[in-house]
């Protein structure tokens, strides 16, 4: 399959890239890993008319621990996200979703930008991002902005980046003692998109009491989506068989997915439930200790 | 038509300059422009992996990337495996434990698997298994597959316990 043609320009510093945006318009696309974008263009379901080239901007790949926060550049490689040891010891939502992604190949070119801000709801990215409460920084023509996580995926492949901005990096609250988080993917084979996906992050006093839980669902409606109602059941109580049992009927009922070639909405309505208790007892596991293995 | 734009590309250890146009896929860049046609096509989608070869060292599917983005960069291919009249480790492993049927897949696989082995020395059986998953072999099931990547992982440790310095 060939992508209808294009300009393609490769500028070495941001500024040049919004520039370059705002000078060639709504037809204009960034192409950073293209893992996604390249296949969309040779199935015709995209046509930009200039493609602009970020892989050459220095200083957009980075994970680092400053702020109170884990910064990461946008053109940050999957691959980079799963051998990070950081990554790997304390965030671990962040590390079972990067193993999750498309298969080892395509994470060598994929970046953490582009898998969220292509918003596609069977992203894992966009998900995870909202169980890590994550702000995302975007850069435009006036300067930087951050847009939270919650605020940023507005409908499906839309977000709340203007056409000028590029999502230039990636901030997700670090990790004190008392958070464990897990994601957990149902897919058919490796490399396919998830039939549902699970992600959760919870904190918890010294007494064990929940302090903040995220539940983001991947592939159950246009949007990656926050399971707010299953989120406010657990918040303020201990983690109990019966507390995680009503939070996941909740985020079941929340998920609003359609039929199709992976399975009936019933059937992954029922696969949401599963996964959210499963989810809950690993992060939980992995704050006390335990190991996190899911049976 | 995008205009044509130059790109200077080392591919298998040899300089390449080349006027492309934009939207040229690497694969057919190899493919069709300099004839190695080692780099096979398979589902065109990024799903098979047949069309792997190394970027920079890493393992990359050039069917979902621009020949224009490698300006610049190293390209190895299945051609550039073997040095001098002698097959690589990984070309002696599918030989000698028959790692093909078809051999459609093999290409991929063993660029895969080199990539592979760059990082992990000494692979477990499980992670070659996920070492590979992005390429599929329809023919095998694998098991061959499997050891004919451990065959060269044991013949590239052996090597370089016979290069490292003699103290």
């Amino acid at each position: 399959m060939i992508p209808p043609s294009f300009e393609y320009v490769a500028p070495k510093t941001i500024p040049e890239a919004i520039s370059l945006l705002e000078k060639f318009g709504q037809n204009s696309k960034i192409l950073a890993g293209g893992q996604s974008l390249i296949p969309v263009m040779k199935l015709r379901l995209a046509s930009p008319t200039h493609l602009i080239d970020i892989n050459r901007i220095d200083g957009l790949s980075y994970i680092k621990e400053t702020d109170g926060f884990l910064k990461i550049g946008a053109l940050t490689r999957m691959s980079e996200i799963e051998s990070s040891d950081l990554i790997k010891k304390k965030y671990f939502l962040l590390h079972d979703a990067a193993k999750e992604i498309a298969d080892p190949t395509v994470r060598n070119l994929g970046t953490v930008g582009g898998n969220i801000s292509h918003a596609d709801p069977a992203n894992d990215l966009p998900a995870t991002m909202l169980a890590s409460d994550a702000t995302l920084v975007a850069t435009g023509p006036k300067g930087q902005r951050t847009i939270k996580a919650k605020d940023f995926f507005l409908d499906t492949f839309t977000t709340a980046l203007t056409h000028e901005e590029i999502l230039t990096e990636i901030r997700l609250p670090e990790y004190t003692a008392g958070t464990g988080s897990s994601y957990l993917k149902l897919e058919k084979r490796v490399g396919d998109f998830a039939i549902v996906g699970v992600a959760v992050q919870i904190s918890l006093d010294k007494e064990g009491r929940v302090l903040r839980a995220g539940i983001g669902l991947t592939s159950v409606a246009p949007t990656a989506l926050e399971s707010t109602r299953a989120e406010e059941q657990l918040v303020g109580k201990k983690l109990t068989d019966e507390s995680i049992s009503r939070a996941a009927t909740l985020a079941s009922e929340d998920s609003n997915p359609t039929s199709d070639l992976r399975g009936p909405a019933d059937y992954k309505k029922k696969m949401v439930k599963i996964l959210t208790t499963r989810a809950l007892k690993r992060a939980y596991m992995r704050i006390v200790g335990g190991g996190g293995g899911v049976e | 038509m995008g205009k044509k734009m130059h790109i200077s590309v080392n591919v298998n250890g040899q300089a390449i300059d080349a006027e492309v146009e934009p939207r040229l896929l690497l694969v057919h860049f190899l493919r069709e422009n300099l004839n190695l046609t080692g780099t096979h096509i398979g589902c065109d989608t990024s799903n098979c992996g047949a069309c792997t070869v190394l970027l920079d060292g890493k393992a990359i599917k050039s069917c979902t990337f621009f020949a224009v983005q490698a300006d610049g960069r190293e390209i190895t291919t299945v051609e550039g495996l073997a040095k001098g009249g002698k097959l690589h480790p990984i070309q002696e492993g599918f030989w000698e434990k028959h790692g093909l049927q078809c051999g459609f897949c093999t290409p991929g696989m063993m660029l895969a698997a080199v990539a592979l082995l760059q990082k992990n020395h000494n692979p477990t059986e499980e992670e070659i298994r996920r070492g590979i998953s992005g390429n599929l072999c329809r023919c095998t099931g694998y098991v061959k597959i499997v050891e004919a990547i451990q065959y060269a992982a044991e013949k590239m440790r052996e090597a370089q316990q016979v290069e490292a310095p003699v103290r």
